[in-house]
């Protein structure tokens, strides 16, 4: 009798434990990254040039960049995603073409995005055109964060409960009309997570800004969408490794801002998920 | 002789390799109560579900034959299937409140339909909860959501929403099984009322229930349909030995 109480106690010992090992890394890491950042994080920081080959000065134009360059990626992947989730979910019947889309959904997200990197290289920067811009360097985003928008809100508009879209064509109403009236609104709140998940990995992708859009260093914000621009993730790879002499607050501060703003976006994400969750009327 | 409403005509169903309905043929009079009973398994909801067509939503499904609502035939090509679903409306077995307030879910059809006017739409709530009902019960919370009502309550509310379209037909696919014996007393009061506006076409969930209201009685089993008459006499004096076993609990 004796031996199963302690054999319980030991296993939940040993799950709390697996439980820390998960969270730890983590919190050593933002640990790190506050303690020796948060020195660096004052006004000018955030809104000023860089000065000095950016030993000193401001990472404004590199969070600009970031800020610019998600935008661009949430004007091209948010209609095509939501678009493309709601034929999946709503109007496609179960053929070999609507199993082998799935099927390539599934393993767009699986490719390394250096791959995607390279792929905006080919495709935007040079058969199209646009050269190293921010046209490029969106379009290129916007197909990495594609499969996450897709399958998120698929998953959302499915777990709408199928008797609202009978109850709806039944009191006469077009499949639309119950897409636009009671689908589409129900799902949101798992819609809007989705893409502000997706578009945070966007914001803190290197690989697919490397090749298509990413600038050492600019005197000047970018003026146009076919310009270059700086941005964060980039940013943090250049005053770690490509200049010498640089004061490594200036490095942790810029990686604080990018955490700072990743975190932020996943905390307004979850926020929104619980808070329509309690909610829900169904 | 009563008019007829729906006429359906040597109509079989099948779903996958699964034959629901077999060679169906009955008239239903408009104006009255007729009942489709018979033990689970019979075809009587999926004949419900092929009158105002929602079974087209389902992808295996093969008919043949006719159904004709006041003479036309509804699987016609080209026929507008929503103006059809406002004419032949459904209440189903399962209390299903749409989100939303209680008077969002009343108005709900009209305003598909392309209601607007708010006067409008208060007075076809206040007459379709009274039509089922239900309007003393929710008269001073018509804005509060729909899915706190009870049950019985909640099904109520189906059937207002049903009736807020005005349809010619009412089809109810055991609309009180679910329900506590005054909400449902409730429910078959107000379907002795509607009968004399509205067709009432009822898949009751007793034979009991079957025996208080029906006008017009169709035993089906299996797929098939075993016999209907006029009344209430086919709960007591059948003519087929299978309805008359069913009706006396030899089996069910």
């Amino acid at each position: 009798m004796r031996n199963r109480f302690v054999a319980q106690r030991v296993g939940f010992a040993l799950l709390t434990l697996a439980a820390l090992a998960v969270v730890i890394p983590i919190l050593a890491v933002v640990a790190v990254i506050v303690i020796r950042g948060a020195a660096a994080i004052n006004w000018e920081f955030l809104t000023a040039m860089p000065r000095d080959g950016m030993r000193a000065g401001g990472i404004f134009p590199a969070i600009v960049g970031t800020v610019v360059l998600t935008l661009g990626t949430a004007i091209v992947a948010i209609p095509l995603g939501v678009g493309g989730a709601i034929y999946l979910s709503e109007y496609a019947r179960d053929t070999w073409l609507t199993r082998s889309i799935r099927l390539a959904i599934i393993n767009l997200a699986g490719i390394p995005s250096v791959v995607y990197g390279l792929f905006g290289l080919g495709l935007f920067v040079l058969l199209l055109g646009f050269g190293t811009s921010i046209v490029a360097g969106s379009l290129t985003l916007s197909i990495m964060t594609l499969p996450i928008i897709i399958s998120t809100a698929e998953e959302a508009l499915r777990a709408v409960p199928t008797e609202f879209r009978t109850v709806s064509a039944s009191l006469g109403g077009t499949r639309w009309q119950a897409i636009r009236h009671i689908v589409l609104p129900q799902a949101l709140p798992g819609i809007i997570t989705g893409i502000i998940l997706g578009l945070l990995r966007a914001a803190g992708e290197t690989a697919p800004i490397l090749f298509t859009v990413a600038a050492f260093y600019l005197p000047r914000l970018p003026q146009s969408p076919l310009d270059q621009t700086m941005a964060l993730p980039y940013h943090l790879y250049v005053v770690s490794t490509q200049v010498p002499g640089m004061p490594p607050k200036i490095q942790f501060g810029t990686a604080l801002v990018l955490l700072g703003l990743v975190l932020s976006l996943n905390v307004v994400a979850t926020t929104i998920r619980s808070y329509f969750r309690r909610r829900r009327q169904w | 002789m009563a008019e007829t409403k729906i006429q359906i005509q040597d109509v079989s169903y099948a779903y996958g390799d699964q034959q629901v309905l077999r060679h169906i043929t009955l008239d239903v009079p408009a104006r009255a109560i007729t009942v489709f009973f018979g033990p689970a398994g019979g075809g009587k909801t999926t004949l419900l579900r092929l009158l105002n067509r929602l079974n087209d939503l389902v992808e295996d499904g093969r008919m043949s034959g006719r159904i004709l609502l006041d003479g036309e035939d509804i699987y016609a090509p080209g026929f507008d299937v929503p103006s059809l679903r406002r004419r032949v409306g459904m209440v189903f077995a399962l209390p299903l409140p749409l989100p939303g307030t209680i008077r969002e879910n009343v108005t709900y059809g009209p305003r598909l339909a392309g209601l607007r006017d708010r006067a409008r739409l208060d007075e076809i709530v206040e007459r379709s909860l009274r039509q089922a009902a239900l309007w003393d019960e929710v008269k001073d919370r018509l804005d509060s959501p729909a899915n706190a009502l009870s049950g019985g309550q909640q099904q109520r509310l189906c059937i207002a929403r049903s009736l807020a379209l005005e349809p010619e037909v009412l089809l109810l696919d055991e609309p009180t099984s679910g329900l506590d014996p005054i909400s449902t007393a409730k429910v078959e009061e107000s379907l002795l009322i509607l009968k004399e506006q509205y067709t009432v076409i009822i898949v009751p969930h007793s034979i009991q229930q079957a025996g208080r209201i029906a006008d017009y009685a169709a035993f089906f089993l299996m797929g098939e349909l075993v016999e209907h008459h006029p009344g209430k006499k086919i709960f007591t004096a059948p003519t087929d030995k299978r309805t008359e076993d069913y009706v006396t609990g030899r089996f069910g």
